[in-house]
């Protein structure tokens, strides 16, 4: 690079020489030409040994040779000035292409050192350390502020805070202590952690989400595809232009010279590499899955974010990816003469032993451990709910029919208001209340929905959920349809029909644990905190690293980004290339202008590629 | 079988997309896809085809468009 500077500043000052040499000691024999020649030389000489080289290989259409051509061809007709300017501009170009190149796969590289390649295990009581590779399952590993958790793990001793922006983008850090499942990447800020490993290395968090990012380039969209295609015909096109330039206008017309038209069609070369297209394309793309992984965004490659860009519908499955999948306690119903505290508290005693959802909430709202004494016997009624017996009394903890086969009279009037799931309580064969539990929101899926919505994208909701509950938490969200009570197979029915219902490409969002034909199945199929479901990363196009649904706004909004850019970079090169052809080929252009024209389209179409790295969501 | 290479010094975008076009008119290969940006180099072959000779053929291909690239399997 620093060689390539030098070369081309001191070719810059011969060229600068030879102009002076030619304005104002015009009466020196050859010297403007000698100093032309000089600038040309230092900057050319390894284009031509190239050419020469590629030349016996048989590459005929390779662009040094074209580019040798061009000048030389130029010298010989007399026009030096122009054959060094074509020469070192496009030596410039070529040196700003690399560059960039190089920026941009280095500001991947930096995402990608997510990896840490240390892991400091426990043996018997001494720490030592070892390779990310080695740590095997259940090994125990210390893990010291400022280090990288080197796998996926769960803390088993001590407090920390924790930070995940390498892998989420998520910058504000999180508070995690014993039973805190971590991925491998994440950094810890503040106290030093004993972790058990759950995974080893290479199928952890971090090596996923590198492979994931590394493979993207491969799957190339339509825009790659349709330039690799054009770059094949475009150069032996413009070639043969050229040679029909230079023969055929001064056979056919009279008093037009061969001097002039060789003139042109030497321009015409200057033009034929379609560089600026085939580097700023893929460029695009790069950058941009660059830009969205550093925000927790995994694309699968150029592909997905073509049809991202193209969404207009966005399916949500509920449980899980709208709502966190956590039933919480919502209402306390006892009957009268009963306390919400004892009521509560003998929901408890039934729950305490029970790893169900709804049992956890109920024990979570009661806030303290239920002594475990020895009157107090629990047996669970599958299906149904908890009998447990405290001494002398029974109580009686699940759902409807569990009272009823225990002879227990339930008033009807209560079962209207009830949204999301309950669980009655019966003491001694007394009806003494029940107690209501709700998945929640997510915090941002509000933020979600009215975001996609005002991008004009329509929302869906699938759930197996009742009627009520599918219905008030989709007028809770403004989801403009919601389709409940589906079984497994019937998700996949409804998603077809909402994918023909309209024009536009359909994404399905699900947390990939049984979402993977939905995934599958949907024009951009979107696994949400799915890392560790190999099904659903293999069946999906984006993998989202943390669980907030609103992270698909900013992937829709990337991927327009990226198409608009993309779209713009094909239209002004080919724009430009074609106009620039145009006006040779009529005699308004010369070399100069060709050679600006093509160094000045790969410059600025590659540097708007390279907004993407900067590109800000917000 | 898909075979997967890393090519070194691939220094122009043109050539890259020229090597994809070679690589994919070879015998015995489904499709062929070169990033230039990541420079991997993946090939979707035939089952039944020489692992080695493919690798030859891909190797003269590259040298021929890029002389100084060179194709190492990973």
């Amino acid at each position: 690079m620093k060689k390539d500077i030098i070369k081309c500043s001191l070719s810059a000052l011969f060229l600068l020489a030879g102009f002076i040499g030619k304005l104002f000691f015009p009466f020196v024999p050859y010297l403007s030409e000698t100093l032309f020649l000089v600038s040309y030389l230092i900057v050319g000489i390894e284009v031509l040994i190239n050419a020469f080289s590629g030349l016996f290989r048989g590459n005929l259409l390779d662009e040094t040779f074209l580019m040798t051509v061009a000048t030389v061809g130029a010298l010989i007709i007399g026009e030096f000035a122009e054959a060094v300017g074509v020469m070192l501009f496009y030596n410039v170009g070529e040196m700003f292409q690399e560059y960039s190149v190089n920026k941009s796969r280095k500001s991947i590289q930096a995402l990608m050192e997510i990896c840490p390649d240390k892991a400091n295990l426990f043996i018997n009581g001494e720490v030592k350390e070892i390779y990310a590779e080695e740590v095997k399952i259940n090994d125990i590993l210390l893990v010291r502020p400022g280090e990288r958790f080197p796998v996926d793990c769960v803390i088993i001793k001590g407090e920390t805070s924790i930070n995940k922006s390498a892998l989420t983008g998520e910058s504000l850090p999180y508070e995690a202590g014993e039973g805190a499942e971590i991925l491998s990447g994440e950094i810890n800020l503040s106290g030093a952690v004993q972790v058990k490993a759950i995974k080893e290395a290479k199928e952890s968090a971090a090596a996923k989400i590198l492979e994931l990012t590394e493979n993207a380039a491969e799957r190339k969209s339509k825009s790659e595809k349709f330039i690799t295609r054009f770059s094949a015909v475009y150069t032996p096109l413009v070639v043969i232009l050229a040679l029909l330039l230079a023969v055929v206008p001064p056979l056919l017309i009279q008093g037009e010279t061969y001097e002039t038209w060789i003139y042109r069609a030497l321009s015409f070369l200057v033009v034929s590499c379609p560089c600026a297209l085939v580097i700023s394309v893929p460029l695009s793309f790069f950058a941009s899955i660059g830009r969205a992984s550093s925000e927790g965004i995994l694309v699968k490659g150029g592909t997905s974010l073509e049809s991202l860009s193209k969404v207009t519908k966005v399916v949500f499955d509920k449980t899980g990816t709208l709502t966190k999948g956590q039933f919480e306690v919502t209402g306390i119903h006892p009957v009268e003469g009963v306390s919400e505290k004892e009521l509560l508290f003998k929901a408890a005693l039934c729950e305490c032993n029970s790893n169900h959802p709804i049992a956890l909430s109920i024990m979570k709202a009661y806030g303290n451990k239920i002594d475990n004494s020895e009157n107090l016997s629990i047996k669970e009624v599958p299906g149904k709910g908890v009998v447990a017996a405290l001494g002398e009394n029974e109580i009686l903890a699940g759902n409807l029919k569990l009272l009823k086969d225990n002879g227990v009279a339930v008033p009807s009037e209560i079962n209207k208001e009830i949204t999301g799931a309950a669980v009655y309580i019966a003491e001694n064969e007394k009806f003494i209340g029940f107690i209501e539990a709700c998945d929640t929101l997510k915090e941002d899926a509000k933020d979600a929905v009215t975001a996609l919505e005002r991008e004009n994208i329509r929302t869906f909701m699938l759930t197996g959920d009742s009627k009520i509950n599918a219905e008030k938490i989709a007028s809770s969200l403004n989801i403009s349809s919601v389709k409940y009570e589906l079984l497994p197979e019937d998700k996949l029915t409804s998603l077809e029909n909402i994918m023909k219902g309209s024009k536009g490409n359909t994404a399905f969002i699900g947390d990939g644990i049984n979402d993977a034909p939905s995934i599958a199945l949907s024009d951009v199929g979107v696994a949400m905190g799915a890392l560790g479901s190999d099904a659903a990363v293999e069946a999906a196009d984006i993998v989202l690293v943390d669980d907030k649904p609103s992270k698909i706004i900013t992937a829709v909004k990337i991927a327009k980004k990226t198409m608009k850019i993309v779209k713009e970079n094909i239209a002004f090169a080919l724009g430009v290339k074609f106009l620039v052809l145009l006006l040779i080929a009529l005699g308004f252009g010369n070399m100069w202008f060709a050679i600006f024209a093509d160094v000045g389209v790969s410059v600025l179409a590659i540097l708007n590629s390279m907004r993407m790295i900067i590109y800000k969501s917000k | 079988m898909i075979l997967k290479y890393k090519v070194t010094n691939l220094c122009c975008a043109n050539c890259a997309a020229k090597i994809e076009r070679s690589i994919n008119k070879l015998k015995g290969v489904k499709e062929a896809n070169l990033s230039f940006m990541s420079l991997k180099l993946t090939v979707d072959a035939e089952e039944d085809v020489n692992a080695e000779d493919l690798e030859r053929q891909i190797s003269k291909i590259v040298t021929k468009i890029e002389k100084n690239s060179t194709v190492e399997k990973i």
